[in-house]
C-alpha cells in the first residue's frame, strides 16, 4: 500500500463536521429513505427495484469497507460472501426450509464460517499476496457453485419463493422488503461505526498504519484482524441472503470475480475508509451503470473511463473530494 | 493382453494431456511475464492486462480477413498489439503508477470495462474465428503411436522460441539491463540519468505485445470473444504470484507448472474420484474438484510461503 493511505490518522471516522460532505450524506439517506414515497406516488415499480438493489450492494461495499478501508485487508474476493448467503437461502429454499428465521442466520453463519476459515489461511499474507489469496478462495467457492449440479450447476436457480417471517413481515411487498434491506443498510454502518470508535476498532486500524508496532505494544493483530475479517464476511452474507431474495436467483455470476471488483469500485469511489462512502459509492456507481445504460448503447465505454479518471485524479474518492482534498 | 494395452492407451493419453498442459502453461508464461515486468518494475497491479490478450486476438482475425495470410496476421497483430500498449501506457497507465494498489485496480478495472466496451463497439457482439492454414491442421507422430496436433506443437515452440529471446533481452542486452535495474531500484535508474518514462513505455509496450501474442496464438483453437481475457488474467496472476513477483525465471516455472496442474487434473482428478467415491457424487465433485485444483494448490503455497516459491529476495 503506498504511503496515502497510511497517512490517514487514527480514528477518521470520528469527530463529524457540518462540511460538504456531511450535508450529501444526509441528503442521500433522506432521499433513500424516501424513495418508496417517491415511487407509490409515481407508480414507477422499476425505481424501487433498482434501488433496492443498491442498498442491498450498499450493505456488501459497507462490509468490505470495514476490512479494507480500516483494516487495511484488501478483499478481491467480497463477492464470495454474496454468493455464499444467496445460496444459503436458495438451497434452503429448495429444500423447502422457506423461514427467513432459518434461511438468515445460516447464510450469516456460513459465510461467517467460509471467512473464518479464509481469513486464518489468508491473513498470513501481506499486499497483493492477500488480494491475489482471497481471489482465489473466491474462485473455488465460484466453481464449487458451478458444481452443484442439483442446484442449477452454471444456469443457477429460481427461487420460487421469498423468505417467510411468520406473518410478521411480507417480503413480497416490495415496499417492506425494502425498507428491511435499508433498515440493515443503516444497522450494518452504525455497527461499522461503533467497531471503528471502539478500542478494537483503533487496533485494527493500528495495525493498517504499522502492524508491526502494534504488536511491539502487545497486541496479538492477527486475532483481531481475523475477527474483523469475520464481522465483515457475515455481514456482507446477509446482503447476499437480501440480494437472493430480491432476484428470486442464484447463479454463480454472482460471485465472479467481476463482481468482487464492482464492490471494491463502489468502496474506493465513495471514498475508502469513511463511514458513508461505501454507501454514495454504491449509489454513484450503479446509479450511472443505469443512466448511462439508458442514455447509450455502450455504457461502459463511458463509466470505464469514468473510473480511470477517479483513480487517477480523486484521492479518497467522492467524500474526498467533497471533502475538498483535505484529509481529517 | 488386454490389461498391458489399457494402460499403454492410459500412458499416451496422459503424454498428451501433458503437452496440451505445457501449452497452457507457455500461453500462461506469455501473459505472465508482461504482467510480472510490469509489476516488478513499474509496481502495478494490471487489471486491463487480460484486454490486451483479447484485443491481440482480434486484432489477428481482422487481420487474416484483411491479408488472408494467417502468417501476416500474427505479424500485424503482434506490431498493433505492441503500438496499442505503448500509447495505452502513455494515455494512461503512466499516471497509476504512483497511485495505490487499490486505485490501480480501480483504473484498471475502468480500462477492462472500456476495453470489452470498445471491441463490442467496433467488432460487434458476436465472436471470430481465426482459421488455421491447412498445413497447421494435420496432427504429427511425435513418438510412435502419439499423434499430436501440429499448430499445438507450434504454439509450444513459439512460445519457447519467445521465452529464450525474452531471456536473451533481459539477460543480453542494454535494455534488459536497464529492466533489471528498474526492478531492483527505479529511483536509482532514474538519477543515473536513464530515461525512465521511456524506459516504462518500452517495458509496458513489451509486456502487452507478449499479452497480444498469447491472444494470437490461443485465437484459432477458442472463439475471439469479448471478455475471453477475463479468466485467464486470473490465471495469470496465479502464476505470477506462485512464481514470486518480478520474477521471469519464477513466471516461467509456474507457468508450466500451473498449466499442468490445471490440464492434468481436469483430465485425472473426475476419474480417480469416481473409484473412490459413488459415481453421483464423483460427477458433482469432479469437474468442481478440478477446476478448483490450481486455487488450492495456490493457497497453499501461500499459506506455506506467504511471499510466493521464488520471493524478491532470491530473484
Amino acid at each position: 500500500m503506498s504511503a496515502s493511505l497510511e497517512q490517514r490518522s487514527l480514528g477518521a471516522a470520528s469527530g463529524t463536521r457540518w462540511t460538504a460532505g456531511t450535508a450529501v450524506t444526509v441528503a442521500v439517506v433522506a432521499a433513500l429513505a424516501l424513495v418508496p414515497l417517491y415511487t407509490t406516488l409515481t407508480g414507477n415499480a422499476f425505481l424501487l427495484t433498482l434501488f433496492t438493489r443498491v442498498v442491498i450492494l450498499a450493505i456488501g461495499a459497507v462490509s468490505l469497507n470495514l476490512i479494507m478501508g480500516y483494516g487495511g485487508m484488501v478483499s478481491f474476493g467480497h463477492a464470495a460472501y454474496l454468493g455464499i448467503g444467496g445460496y444459503a437461502v436458495g438451497i434452503l429454499a429448495k429444500e423447502g426450509f422457506g423461514s427467513g428465521y432459518v434461511q438468515w442466520p445460516v447464510a450469516v453463519a456460513a459465510s461467517a464460517l467460509y471467512a473464518l476459515v479464509v481469513g486464518a489461511l489468508s491473513l498470513r499474507t501481506r499486499g497483493v499476496y492477500f488480494i491475489m489469496i482471497t481471489l482465489a478462495f473466491a474462485q473455488m467457492i465460484y466453481y464449487v457453485a458451478i458444481g452443484l449440479d442439483r442446484y442449477g450447476g452454471d444456469d443457477g436457480l429460481t427461487i420460487y419463493q421469498r423468505s417467510t417471517f411468520g406473518g410478521i413481515l411480507d417480503l413480497n411487498n416490495k415496499t417492506v422488503f425494502y425498507y428491511v434491506c435499508f433498515a440493515i443498510l443503516l444497522a450494518g454502518i452504525y455497527l461499522v461505526a461503533r467497531i471503528v470508535n471502539s478500542r478494537f476498532g483503533l487496533v485494527i486500524q493500528g495495525s493498517r498504519a504499522n502492524e508491526r508496532r502494534m504488536r511491539a505494544i502487545g497486541f496479538p493483530t492477527f486475532r483481531y484482524k481475523l475477527v474483523c475479517f469475520v464481522i465483515a464476511g457475515a455481514l456482507c452474507g446477509l446482503a447476499g441472503a437480501l440480494l437472493a431474495n430480491h432476484t428470486n436467483f442464484i447463479s454463480p455470476a454472482m460471485m465472479h470475480w467481476t463482481r468482487s471488483g464492482d464492490l471494491i469500485v463502489m468502496v474506493v469511489l465513495g471514498g475508502l475508509g469513511t463511514l458513508f462512502g461505501p454507501l454514495i459509492g454504491a449509489v454513484v456507481f450503479l446509479l450511472l451503470e443505469e443512466g448511462l445504460s439508458r442514455l447509450t448503447e455502450y455504457p461502459d465505454l463511458i463509466l470505464g473511463p469514468i473510473l480511470l479518471c477517479v483513480a487517477i485524479y480523486a484521492h479518497g474518492g467522492i467524500e474526498g473530494l467533497l471533502r475538498g482534498g483535505r484529509r481529517d | 493382453m488386454a490389461a498391458p494395452d489399457r494402460s499403454w492407451r492410459l500412458m499416451l493419453y496422459f503424454i498428451e494431456q501433458c503437452l496440451n498442459g505445457v501449452q497452457l502453461g507457455m500461453l500462461l508464461f506469455l501473459l505472465a511475464a508482461g504482467l510480472t515486468l510490469v509489476f516488478g518494475i513499474m509496481d502495478l497491479v494490471n487489471l486491463a492486462h487480460g484486454s490486451l490478450y483479447m484485443l491481440g486476438a482480434y486484432f489477428a482475425a481482422t487481420f487474416a480477413v484483411l491479408t488472408g495470410s494467417f502468417v501476416a496476421a500474427v505479424a500485424l497483430a503482434l506490431i498493433a498489439s505492441l503500438i496499442a500498449g505503448m500509447v495505452l501506457e502513455v494515455v494512461a497507465i503512466r499516471r497509476l503508477y504512483e497511485r495505490s494498489h487499490l486505485d490501480q485496480v480501480l483504473g484498471t478495472f475502468g480500462l477492462l470495462l472500456f476495453f470489452n466496451e470498445a471491441v463490442r463497439l467496433i467488432w460487434g457482439p458476436a465472436g471470430m474465428t481465426l482459421a488455421l492454414p491447412p498445413a497447421m491442421l494435420t496432427a504429427v507422430q511425435i513418438i510412435p503411436g502419439v499423434f499430436y496436433p501440429a499448430y499445438r506443437l507450434v504454439i509450444i515452440l513459439a512460445a519457447l522460441a519467445v521465452a529464450a529471446l525474452l531471456y536473451f533481452v533481459v539477460m543480453r542486452t542494454r535494455l534488459g539491463m536497464l529492466i533489471r535495474a528498474g526492478a531492483s531500484n527505479r529511483e536509482m535508474v532514474g538519477a543515473l540519468g536513464i530515461n525512465v518514462k521511456l524506459l516504462y513505455t518500452l517495458v509496458f509496450g513489451l509486456g502487452a505485445a507478449l499479452a497480444g501474442f498469447a491472444g494470437v496464438m490461443q485465437a484459432p483453437i477458442l472463439t475471439v470473444q469479448i471478455g475471453m481475457g477475463e479468466n485467464i488474467l486470473i490465471l495469470a496472476f496465479v502464476v505470477i504470484i506462485i512464481g514470486g513477483i518480478g520474477s521471469i525465471r519464477g513466471a516461467f516455472v509456474a507457468a508450466i507448472f500451473v498449466g499442468l496442474v490445471e490440464t492434468v487434473g481436469r483430465a485425472f482428478l473426475p476419474d480417480m474420484l469416481h473409484r473412490i467415491l459413488s459415481t453421483n457424487a464423483a460427477a458433482t465433485l469432479g469437474p468442481a474438484l478440478s477446476s478448483m485444483s490450481i486455487y488450492m494448490v495456490m493457497a497453499a503455497i501461500l499459506v506455506f510461503r506467504p511471499e510466493g516459491l521464488f520471493p524478491a529476495a532470491s530473484r
